[in-house]
């Protein structure tokens, strides 16, 4: 059963730059789905072409549609998205500086009924028990890796169905990736929650996520169980750093990637 | 002597809290749509006009009147957010603020053409026997009019720090898209502060008008509002509040001293802005204004 669909998306901002070109997708319901690519392979226009957050950035999409549960909504304004239980978390945790980490996560509560409030927050305070410790603390003062907790935090507020993360890993610590990764595992395995996860960091999402889509140029090139991704030459060469022995690449071998890399896509 | 200048300040602080209202408009507006609204004394002439209109032209007893402008009000806020301004979204500031420059002098215009440019006074509300504080005559009417003021302060203070409206609306202000991605509709928060600016603005200008009467001059309170708010800082409400009173008993009393000592007169109309190109050379984002947060 998938709970996302995407069939031939094309994407185009300001009339003219063509960012998706055609690209389809699905997000199996209850399963962590990675999607993978370089820079400016529209990962993130694809998150926000699901959210809806498009409509405000002069994006538009032109061709193609996304199947929410089996319904259109990619012509739908973005609160109604989120009202209909997809949830984005931006790139760079986008947390409001001026407003505490309660009120923060109370902006995330904003489609829920009031009476789900408490519950949420505690349950937000039990995955994440340092943001119960700040609790009034304003969030522009917080570290990278509280604020994206704050920002995870608030969607779980939010209650979403398919949760749409990107690039959490982005500026934190190793370890602290770790936990983050492993915070959403565990969000996902006790909710049921469907994730679609863009990432750079293409070993931690393949770690965590069942299937992996790779994109590049606007298109999905790639696809597969995340076995079987980890274990393709091509993505271990170019997205997990390792040549064909399992050796870490060195810079001699530079050339040989570009030329292989343009073969890919 | 001491009493002179006791019921200069009472006088300033009776003005500032009205400008302290209509700052708060400017304010709110300012915070969640980061647009400088220059027809922000033409909503509160517009709200004193309607409300004459309704108790001296009509006969509606004042209390009733004075819900009738509220509700008026909020009409206004949603309909000049509708018209003027949500067809700009997106576009530049600079565009923006021109239409709010323009809607000021639709809205003189249509005042004018209704209700011409001759002073109208208000009937009487509050009996006209002054009240005595501390040994001072204080008339009744600045009683209220402060004291409305400052109960408008209070009830948006708690809104905006408690209210799941309230902390969207500042959650919009700092960040628009990450606000959108909450599912929170920027377009109503938008028209929201709209309306509380057209409320408050108009509230403002029915307590004028009781005080002072009204004409069409009453459009340039909404320039006060300047020094008020940048003293304030631009995006803080307890600023428009300091701002504002600050403003109204600086110019109250610099003009008695400039009267007194000087024997010049009209020195009302500037004191506030000496006060603002002070205050732009020592701390450009005002008492109250944020800096940026930076993390190190």
């Amino acid at each position: 059963m998938e709970l996302l669909r995407v069939e031939n998306l094309e994407v185009v901002y300001n009339d003219v730059v063509l960012v998706l070109k055609g690209l389809s997708l699905s997000a199996a319901k209850g399963r962590i789905t990675a999607l993978l690519g370089a820079n400016g392979a529209g990962k993130t226009t694809t998150l926000k072409a699901v959210s809806g957050l498009l409509h405000g950035e002069d994006g538009e999409v032109t061709d193609g549609c996304v199947l929410y549960d089996g319904a259109p909504i990619h012509r739908l304004p973005p609160e109604r998205i989120v009202r209909a239980g997809v949830f984005q978390v931006m790139e760079g945790r986008r947390v409001f500086e001026d407003l505490d980490v309660e009120e923060n996560l109370r902006c995330g509560a904003f489609t829920r009924p009031r009476s789900s409030f408490a519950p949420n927050l505690e349950k937000v305070y039990a995955y994440f028990p340092r943001l119960k410790e700040r609790r009034k603390q304003l969030a522009g003062y917080m570290s990278g890796g509280e604020q994206q907790m704050l920002a995870i935090g608030r969607a779980i507020m939010a209650e979403p169905r398919l949760l749409l993360l990107d690039e959490p890993s982005l500026g934190l610590a190793p370890l602290l990736v770790e936990e983050i990764f492993d915070i959403i595992r565990r969000f996902n395995q006790s909710e049921g929650v469907t994730v679609l996860l863009v990432e750079q960091n293409a070993r931690a999402a393949l770690s965590v996520a069942e299937h992996g889509y790779i994109m590049e140029n606007g298109r999905v090139v790639m696809e597969g169980p995340s076995k079987d991704l980890l274990n393709n030459p091509d993505v271990q060469e170019f997205y997990l750093g390792l040549s064909q022995g399992g050796e870490k690449k060195n810079y001699r071998s530079v050339k040989h990637y570009r030329r292989r890399k343009r073969w890919l896509g | 002597m001491l009493e002179y200048y006791l019921q200069l300040l009472v006088n300033g602080l009776v003005v500032g809290s009205i400008y302290s209202l209509v700052a708060l408009g400017f304010v709110i507006i300012y915070k969640a749509t980061k647009v400088v609204n220059f027809a922000q004394g033409e909503l509160l002439m517009v709200g004193a006009y309607v409300c004459y209109a309704l108790t001296v032209q009509a006969q509606v007893p004042f209390v009733a009147a004075f819900l009738l402008t509220l509700g008026f009000s909020v009409v206004l806020g949603l309909a000049v957010e509708r018209l003027a301004l949500r067809p700009l979204i997106g576009e530049a500031h600079i565009s923006v603020i021109m239409v709010t420059i323009g809607l000021s002098s639709v809205l003189k215009s249509l005042v004018q053409l209704f209700w011409g440019t001759n002073i109208q006074v208000f009937p009487e509300v509050l009996p006209n026997t002054p009240v005595f504080i501390a040994g001072m005559p204080v008339s009744p009417v600045y009683i209220a009019a402060f004291a409305l003021s400052f109960l408008l302060f209070a009830g948006f203070s708690l809104f905006f720090k408690y209210s799941r409206l309230g902390i969207a609306m500042r959650a919009t202000a700092f960040d628009q898209q990450a606000a959108q991605s909450m599912g929170i509709g920027v377009k109503n928060i938008f028209a929201l502060s709209w309306c509380i600016a057209c409320v408050v603005s108009c509230v403002g200008g029915v307590i004028l008008g009781n005080i002072n009467g009204i004409n069409a001059q009453l459009g340039y309170m909404g320039l006060k509002v300047f020094p008020a708010v940048i003293l304030g800082g631009l995006d803080s409400l307890l600023g428009a509040a300091v701002g504002g009173l600050i403003i109204g008993v600086l110019e109250n009393v610099c003009d008695g001293l400039a009267k007194d000592v000087l024997n010049l007169s009209g020195f009302k109309e500037v004191a506030a802005f000496v006060v603002l190109v002070v205050i732009l050379m020592i701390r450009p984002y005002g008492l109250f204004g944020t800096h940026e947060i930076e993390r190190v």
